[in-house]
């Protein structure tokens, strides 16, 4: 079966445990203010690639897992269900672990693919649907349907959340916030990642308007301070 | 037999008291250690005050270039009066001349560079010296050029061979320094007396003769080692009683080597682990503390960091930074599956952190998966921290040269006392295939530099047509090269023989001649180019390829794509198989090595534009690397395109990979970090590859210690099998660093 995607990144080491490779999915239906990946969007000028060509790869640099494996990232992995499935499927009967780097909506399907998924990163965007809108400008009862799945699953997660400043960067939201995971089980670990410049040249090249222009990147020790609150 | 009931109280094992053998030592009296790093103690007070002299001293040196240099000597075993650098605090003595940081003077080698490196420095060499050897006797530089052939010249001079070893020592040649400590000198002295004696029963033919005149060279050396020990007060004359005075003998073994010659690498060996049976049996009877061992190390590595050689500006742009490749070999495996390691790998590596990080002694880990985890996690945080270390492939090393082996400079292994090397620069392939292209002619320089070939004049590149002609210059630039480091290693050999190194070798050891190659990925991503895209040659008047255009795309090396990682595979063994072709000095085996130290910057230089679309003067990349941006698939499809080629029967003498990665895309937290930087070791080190140089930095760090070196005293970055002050980098390199791939950049 064939997917789109946009590129492959063979050494992922952030989105998921161990060594990774991360393969970037492409066609999202989120616009959110401080999306770093715009050319993911639109499955327009993808790549095609068949799940057998990405099993063979991955297993080409299995000396290097171990604990590692292969991620889907985006775009949105969700919205190409039946590649997803496809691949799932096959790394399992390979023997590599599996892990979905995903903001949760997709079209369906979702207890099928989470049936070959060893752990689920989610992005929350945000906790009430008026930011949650503001933020990837879409409802969001999509991601409420894929949550209840992995909760009913009882899915392995990593919980993320993008800190912007000026947006979400205060101790309520992330209390708030660990308030919510609190009621997930399974839950791992909840990373806040910092929001960064690196994607604004991207949407220059792309001709697009960046919507964060002149937000400064996220400080790194108030994403400590912020994490720290996580852990108490 | 125990003749020295003493000196070898409580060690275990017969056949190394027989003849010998230091590795059998090793074998039966170390103790392996798999614990963590929680053992480690701080610097003394003692070290502190040593190192913060020192520290003064460097900044001084850096701002001068050099700190001093002794015009009224020469080098040699035991022709300087003791130094100091503060008697009273160090524990490990003996400095190269009377002072720390003055250079030696060594004339052997060729007196061209002396002259030059006095000139640039404002110094004037003793006017004696300086008639004598001019005017009485012969220099190694003075007997090469008169041995050159005309094609060795003009290879030299457009810089198809660059770097020869032929105006000053060749280096890479490691003492067994250790023997000395279990030894004793007298032991050695009767043990080459034996060998000596024993040569009388041969045909006194040419060989013979030569290596009677060197082991009595080498008798004389070891004499001059004791006097030299004994004007710092120790009597060497047996084997080391102590901890302190293995070190310290050791010590004295290396020391020679560097008062005598000043090769461009002047390597170590592998002292760690046979120090530490030392450090232990001192422990066990209760006279040495962590603490005071640590100083020992901590106070011996302070002497490694500060051996220096006299240098022109000139061999600063191919080697920068003012390296010595004081390469210290850590780790690796015995056959019998237990590891080396021992708490005093652990010490070497902590004076990164005692001392701060630093380029030398270049320490080097033997890597294996099966190395003890903690081990592996202690040397992924230290190169995390300070990007000062380097990994090399055990597995596939000692089936090759048994597990005591060690590195000489970046990448070259031989095992200890039992081999030596004829090192020999590298050979500019990628301007090889620009001279198969444009008839022999130099692209630069003009001029006819390798007869008998014609000009191509299509107008797009025909692949077959190239390699077949590629092929054949090959064969004729093997034979230059060979010829060139013949005619080097036999004039080495008689006018700056290395008699204190080599008397710490068996005599008559096996030799290796290292052959190397330059711009190896713009040579194979140029002739993907050709098969693969439009290749259309934009010529001059006078017919020669002065720049490429290239239509279409093709597979690049660094994509982990077997089209074009294939040819570079080919490319190797081709070339590896003509210089083995030729029978070689001495009788050495033929290895070659795909590094580049600096020089990719240089080679770069030299050669016009590539059919790969690199343009006339910029920067290969070092070593094997895949060129800078070209490996677009992420850092594992880049390590498993460099891990194709092989090390057995082809690149024996090494294959460099210089990698850089982003700290955030290594990991979260230092753990993370720390767990992947194993991983990606063991899983790129499974699949046969050879090097690997890890930086952890982000180059926006790099961009800024450009412009405000203050900030960045210490900053230490690996390079091409060693590591180096970036602020001790010209601004050309500092920039070539920089467009290197950093991974997991966004």
């Amino acid at each position: 079966m064939t997917g789109y995607i946009d590129s492959i990144e063979t050494m992922g080491l952030v989105d998921g445990p161990g060594i990774r490779m991360v393969v970037f999915t492409r066609g999202c239906k989120l616009r959110c203010l401080y999306c770093h990946n715009p050319e993911t969007w639109d499955k327009l000028g993808s790549t095609t690639i068949t799940s057998d060509e990405i099993v063979s790869r991955a297993k080409r640099n299995i000396s290097y897992y171990k604990n590692g494996g292969v991620t889907f990232s985006g775009g949105e992995p969700l919205l190409q269900p039946d590649f997803l499935i496809d691949c799932l499927k096959k790394l399992k009967e390979a023997g590599i672990h599996t892990a979905l780097d995903t903001a949760g909506v997709g079209i369906g399907k979702y207890e099928e693919i989470l049936a070959y998924t060893d752990l689920v990163i989610l992005d929350i965007k945000a906790l009430h649907n008026n930011d949650y809108q503001l933020i990837t400008g879409h409802d969001m009862k999509d991601f409420n349907d894929f949550l209840k799945v992995v909760k009913k699953k009882k899915k392995k997660l990593w919980i993320r959340q993008v800190i912007v400043p000026g947006m979400n960067d205060t101790e309520e939201n992330i209390l708030e916030l660990k308030k919510f995971v609190k009621k997930i089980s399974n839950v791992e670990k909840v990373e806040l990642l910092p929001y960064h410049l690196y994607g604004a040249e991207k949407y220059k090249k792309m001709n697009i308007l960046y919507p964060l222009e002149g937000v400064p990147a996220m400080d790194n020790d108030r994403i400590k301070e912020l994490t720290s609150l996580l852990e108490s | 037999m125990n003749i020295f009931e003493n000196e070898w109280r409580k060690f275990q094992g017969t056949s190394w008291k027989e003849s010998i053998n230091v590795a059998n030592f090793i074998e039966e009296n170390y103790k392996e250690y798999v614990g963590d790093d929680s053992f480690l103690e701080g610097a003394t007070d003692k070290t502190k005050k040593v190192w913060s002299i020192c520290e003064d001293l460097l900044k001084k040196e850096l701002e001068k270039g050099i700190l001093d240099v002794e015009v009224s000597r020469v080098s040699g075993i035991n022709n300087f009066e003791a130094g100091y650098i503060d008697k009273d605090n160090e524990v490990i003595v003996g400095l190269q001349t009377d002072a720390p940081l003055k250079r030696i003077v060594n004339p052997y080698g060729g007196m061209r560079m002396v002259e030059q490196a006095l000139y640039a420095y404002d110094y004037e060499l003793d006017a004696d010296i300086k008639k004598h050897f001019t005017t009485y006797r012969r220099t190694h530089n003075d007997g090469v050029f008169s041995a050159y052939t005309t094609d060795i010249k003009k290879a030299r001079h457009v810089g198809l061979l660059t770097g020869l070893p032929d105006a000053y020592g060749r280096g890479r040649i490691i003492g067994d320094y250790r023997r000395i400590a279990l030894y004793g000198i007298d032991y050695l002295v009767e043990k080459k007396k034996e060998d000596l004696l024993a040569l009388e029963n041969r045909e006194i033919d040419e060989y013979t003769i030569r290596l009677r005149e060197e082991v009595s060279m080498q008798i004389n050396a070891l004499n001059e080692i004791k006097a030299m020990a004994e004007k710092y007060g120790y009597d060497i004359s047996n084997p080391a009683n102590d901890a302190k005075e293995a070190i310290q003998w050791t010590y004295f073994g290396y020391l020679a080597a560097i008062k005598e010659n000043n090769g461009a690498a002047m390597s170590l060996g592998r002292t760690s682990t046979f120090l530490d049976i030392y450090i232990e049996r001192d422990m066990e009877e209760g006279f040495l503390t962590e603490e005071e061992a640590q100083e020992l190390i901590d106070q011996f590595i302070i002497k490694l960091r500060i051996a220096r050689h006299l240098r022109t500006p000139e061999y600063n742009d191919l080697f920068a930074g003012d390296p010595t490749w004081v390469t210290e070999s850590i780790g690796g495996m015995l056959e019998n599956g237990k590891s080396l390691v021992t708490k005093n790998s652990f010490r070497y590596l902590h004076t990164l952190i005692n001392l701060s990080s630093a380029p030398e002694p270049n320490m080097t880990i033997l890597w294996s998966d099966r190395l003890p985890e903690n081990f592996k996690k202690y040397c992924a945080k230290i190169s995390i921290l300070t990007d000062s270390i380097q990994y090399e492939n055990d597995e596939e090393m000692r089936p090759i040269h048994g597990s005591d082996y060690a590195i000489a400079c970046c990448v070259s292994a031989m095992t200890v006392g039992k081999q030596m090397q004829f090192f020999g620069a590298r050979c500019n392939l990628a301007k090889a295939l620009l001279y198969a292209i444009n008839g022999g002619e130099d692209e630069v320089k003009g001029g006819l530099i390798v007869e008998g070939f014609d000009k191509m004049t299509d107008e797009v590149l025909d692949y077959d047509k190239v390699v077949s002609a590629y092929d054949k210059m090959l064969d004729k630039v093997a034979k230059t090269y060979v010829d060139a480091m013949n005619i080097i290693h036999y004039m080495h050999d008689k006018y700056a023989y290395e008699a204190g190194q080599l008397a710490l070798h068996d005599t008559d050891p096996e030799k290796l001649m290292a052959f190397g190659i330059a711009g190896f990925s713009v040579a194979v991503d140029s002739l993907s180019a050709i098969k693969y895209a439009k290749v259309k040659p934009i010529r001059n008047e006078e017919g020669i390829a002065i720049d490429f255009e290239v239509e279409g795309d093709f597979p690049k090396y660094g994509n982990d794509d077997d089209r074009v990682d294939s040819i570079g595979v080919e490319l190797a063994q081709k070339f590896y198989d003509k210089l083995a072709s030729h029978p070689l000095y001495k009788g050495a085996k033929p290895t070659l090595s795909i590094l580049t130290i600096t020089s990719n910057v240089v080679y770069g230089k030299k050669t016009g534009s590539t059919p790969d679309g690199r343009k006339a003067g910029e920067a290969f990349a070092p070593g094997a690397n895949p060129m800078h941006g070209r490996d677009e698939s992420g850092a594992i499809a880049s390590l498993n395109s460099v891990a194709k080629i092989a090390y057995k029967d082809c690149c024996e003498d090494g294959i460099s990979n210089t990698f850089s990665i982003v700290p955030n895309a290594l990991g979260h937290t230092q753990e993370e970090q720390v767990d992947n930087l194993v991983n990606l070791m063991d899983g790129y080190f499974t699949r046969g590859s050879q090097h690997l140089n890890v930086n952890v930095l982000n180059r926006e760090t790099l961009m800024d210690a450009m412009e405000n070196p203050d900030k960045y005293p210490n900053l230490t970055i690996r390079v091409s099998g060693y590591a180096v002050r970036f602020n001790r980098l010209s601004r050309e390199q500092q920039q070539e660093v920089i467009s290197r791939t950093f991974h997991g950049t966004i």
